[in-house]
């Protein structure tokens, strides 16, 4: 069974949102998804469930999230975004559309 | 011996062309009905293999996982583990994939292995993918999934033979079924997540996906999903459907009114006259057969909802509506239920099951009724065509269609206005669930399987016709006709029917809006289905007015009523204080009383209160 940060263990599992990790550190930065603007494209580097602020328990958002393919090393892009405060926006996934609130994508740390 | 009936289940993920396939695989031979308990449809056809075996085939909710977080997955999950009493455990899943998207589905499939049925995946819309640029080593993916694959194209005649060819010989090895054990438990994160990297493993050694996306489903939403842009097509396309309901329908329309006239006066010319000829021309033609003239607008309404979900259309619009649902309290996901409803209430309340939250989903219950269901629209139509002159506005609007279009957006409005009331009223310490929606890629839409999804309701809409709407225009027609008049009588024999002593009774309660007696007595079928008021008002004034009016009730009403009245009874429409059968639903979705009631006071106020605001104000301004 792979760890659920399998490729970077090493970080937090409460990462601050707002900031940025250093570099200097060795440990990539990674920003979420949430504050991602249109036409922003990366790879998923972990899922940070706890930190979205979404209705459901962490557990849950990370589940749904993961079952519409956004697991580590997925490849993302944001192509749209809504009328209102920019939300929600649609992400692709690999080959996939999903479109989410940018309240449950802050659970998505990308790099 | 003849082999026992073979139980085939499809699964597979939102969008994965499941119903398609489910069309081309058992075209009409489609039962759709409940599962016990619960209002979940459930959709079974049959068919026969090529070795001649008879297959009953269900048709499960579409779901990305066995975990069931809402009550159609739930189902999904419990048919295929065998859970639910008096369904029969599948003695074969049918996986079913999009081709040109795999890796959910393969993910969910790895899952399904672990249930132990024996199982086949079917890389559905094979050929889309071909054209894409994805190739698919079927082999080596049967190998390393370890299980049987099929590529189909469901929309093509044949694009189903190997599917079939497969199944028997599937069936033929497995006699007797090797047991598989049940091994299956609710994955935790973890293992969901290994599943998917297995899934992505697997797809990356067996398939080769293009290296650019669906170029025309990124031109078609940079256009669809731009924020300006997008919002005024979805109010295009509305708007378009609203006058092609009214305009486009029309001729149809006329020629079955004509028919069910000409009918009419067949038997009123044939038979002696007295009460049977009375109950037939009356009671049962001019009824049933001025519900049934909605026919073709009821056609036209499902046409364009089945079309714009076929296309792929029906997530956009989800996506784009999310943020003023959500100022308004509601689920980005309300907008399909909520659409659905401008059809029928009753399938879009059943709709609401997409929304696992239980708040999220009482409001959309709630409100759903507000959409102008299709059983208004005769209502609508009657009064418009009598009342509103048939002219263009800025040289190519029809003033009728404008004024049809006004009311559904009222209607839309009020729902909206409801929900935010609800929620700032009785649930502000709560916060909304997420909005998390699969954007598929467009598709055309397919004829055949259009064409099934129209045939279907329409005949649903006519079962109704024969069976509730008929029987309530008998029970009218015995009202308005017993007792009968006394000999020597001057006035209309109605005056003297139960009919007119039940709506006299009522009219004091509706004079402040408007309403006479004749309205009143309509108004009562009218709630066992809304539609049956148009027939009503066609029974009670035919009736009244001798054999000659049956035929014109429109122009008729021009002559009784004032603007003021009919503009007031459009208004008491749009909230149109429920019918039973939407009541009845609304009671077992959300298995209380108290919703129920709940539905019927807040809508019978607000029909109560807007028409007399709009009476009042009509003849304020001289339309009385």
């Amino acid at each position: 069974m792979t760890e659920p940060n399998g490729a970077h263990p090493q970080l937090p599992s409460a990462m601050p949102l707002d900031a940025p990790l250093d570099a200097s550190l060795g440990i990539p930065i990674g920003i979420p998804l949430g504050l991602a603007k249109r036409g922003y494209s990366g790879v998923i580097q972990h899922l940070a469930a706890g930190n979205a602020g979404s209705a459901l328990s962490a557990d849950e958002l990370e589940s749904r999230l993961i079952e519409l393919g956004f697991v580590e090393g997925a490849r993302v892009e944001v192509l749209h975004e809504g009328i209102v405060g920019r939300d929600p926006i649609a992400v692709r996934v690999e080959n996939v559309t999903i479109a989410v609130r940018r309240r449950e994508a802050m659970a998505i740390i990308v790099a | 011996m003849e082999a026992p009936l073979l139980h085939l289940a499809l699964v597979g993920t939102p969008n994965s062309g499941k119903t398609s396939l489910f069309n081309a695989l058992t075209g009409s031979r489609q039962k759709v009905a409940n599962y016990p308990g619960v209002t979940v449809e459930r959709k079974e056809g049959s068919f026969v293999t090529p070795l001649g075996r008879q297959v009953s085939l269900v048709d499960l909710p579409g779901t990305y996982s066995l975990r069931g977080r809402s009550p159609d997955e739930e189902i999904t999950r419990d048919i295929v583990l065998g859970r639910t009493p008096g369904e029969a455990l599948p003695d074969l899943v049918l996986c079913v994939a999009d081709s040109t998207n795999l890796r959910l589905t393969i993910r969910l499939l790895l899952e399904l292995k672990s249930t132990g049925r024996p199982l086949m995946l079917v890389l559905n819309m094979f050929d889309i993918a071909t054209r894409r640029g994805v190739t698919v080593d079927v082999p080596r993916l049967s190998q390393a999934l370890g299980v049987p694959v099929v590529t189909s194209i469901a929309v093509r005649k044949g694009g189903t033979a190997e599917l079939l060819r497969r199944t028997d010989e599937l069936i033929a090895a497995q006699v007797p079924h090797p047991v598989q054990p049940n091994l299956w438990q609710p994955l935790t994160v973890a293992q969901l997540r290994a599943t998917q990297r297995e899934a992505d493993r697997i797809i990356a050694a067996t398939i080769s996906l293009p290296t650019r996306p669906d170029t025309w489903t990124a031109r078609i939403d940079a256009v669809v999903l731009h924020p300006v842009a997008g919002l005024a097509i979805l109010a295009l396309i509305l708007f378009v459907m609203f006058q092609a309901v009214f305009a486009w329908a029309q001729p149809l329309m006329e020629l079955l009114a004509s028919a069910f006239g000409a009918l009419g006066q067949l038997v009123h010319d044939t038979m002696p006259a007295g009460l049977v000829q009375s109950f037939l021309q009356n009671g049962v033609i001019s009824g049933v057969g001025s519900v049934i003239v909605f026919l073709p607008q009821i056609i036209i309404i499902f046409l364009f909802i089945l079309l714009l979900e076929d296309f792929g259309y029906m997530a956009r619009a989800a996506f784009l509506m999310d943020p003023i649902m959500g100022g308004a309290g509601l689920h980005g996901r309300a907008f399909i239920p909520l659409l659905s409803s401008f059809a029928c209430a009753i399938p879009g309340i059943m709709a609401t099951r997409v929304i696992d939250n239980r708040r999220d989903r009482l409001t959309t219950i709630l409100i759903a009724p507000l959409m102008t269901c299709s059983a208004r629209i005769p209502v609508y139509t009657l009064i418009i065509s009598a009342f509103i002159p048939a002219r263009q506005v800025w040289g190519f609007v029809s003033l009728q269609g404008l004024v049809m279009f006004g009311l559904y957006a009222t209607g839309i409005a009020s729902a909206l206005g409801v929900s935010f009331l609800v929620k700032f009223f009785m649930w502000r310490d709560y916060a909304p669930a997420p909005f998390m929606l699969e954007l598929p890629d467009y598709k055309m839409p397919r004829p055949r399987s259009i064409a099934i999804g129209v045939y279907t309701r329409a005949m649903m809409f006519l079962q109704r016709a024969g069976t509730t709407i008929f029987s309530m225009m008998v029970l009218i027609w015995f009202l308005a006709s017993f007792p009968r008049p006394p000999a020597g009588a001057t006035d209309p024999a109605i005056n003297y029917s139960l009919a007119a002593m039940i709506g006299k009774a009522l009219e004091p309660l509706l004079a402040p809006v408007g309403f006479n007696w004749q309205i009143a007595v309509a108004l009562i079928p009218g709630m066992a289905a809304r539609e049956v008021a148009v027939a009503a008002l066609g029974t009670v004034y035919a009736i009244e007015g001798g054999k000659e009016a049956a035929e014109q009730i429109g122009q008729l009403l021009a002559t009784k009523w004032s603007l003021a009245t009919a503009l007031s009874l459009l208004a008491w429409y749009i909230f149109a204080p429920q019918c039973a059968s939407t009541l009845a639903v609304i009671r077992r979705e959300t298995g209380s009383w108290t919703w129920m009631w709940v539905t019927f006071g807040y809508m019978f106020a607000l029909a109560y209160a807007a028409s007399f605001a709009t009476y009042n104000i009509a003849m304020a301004l001289g339309a009385g």
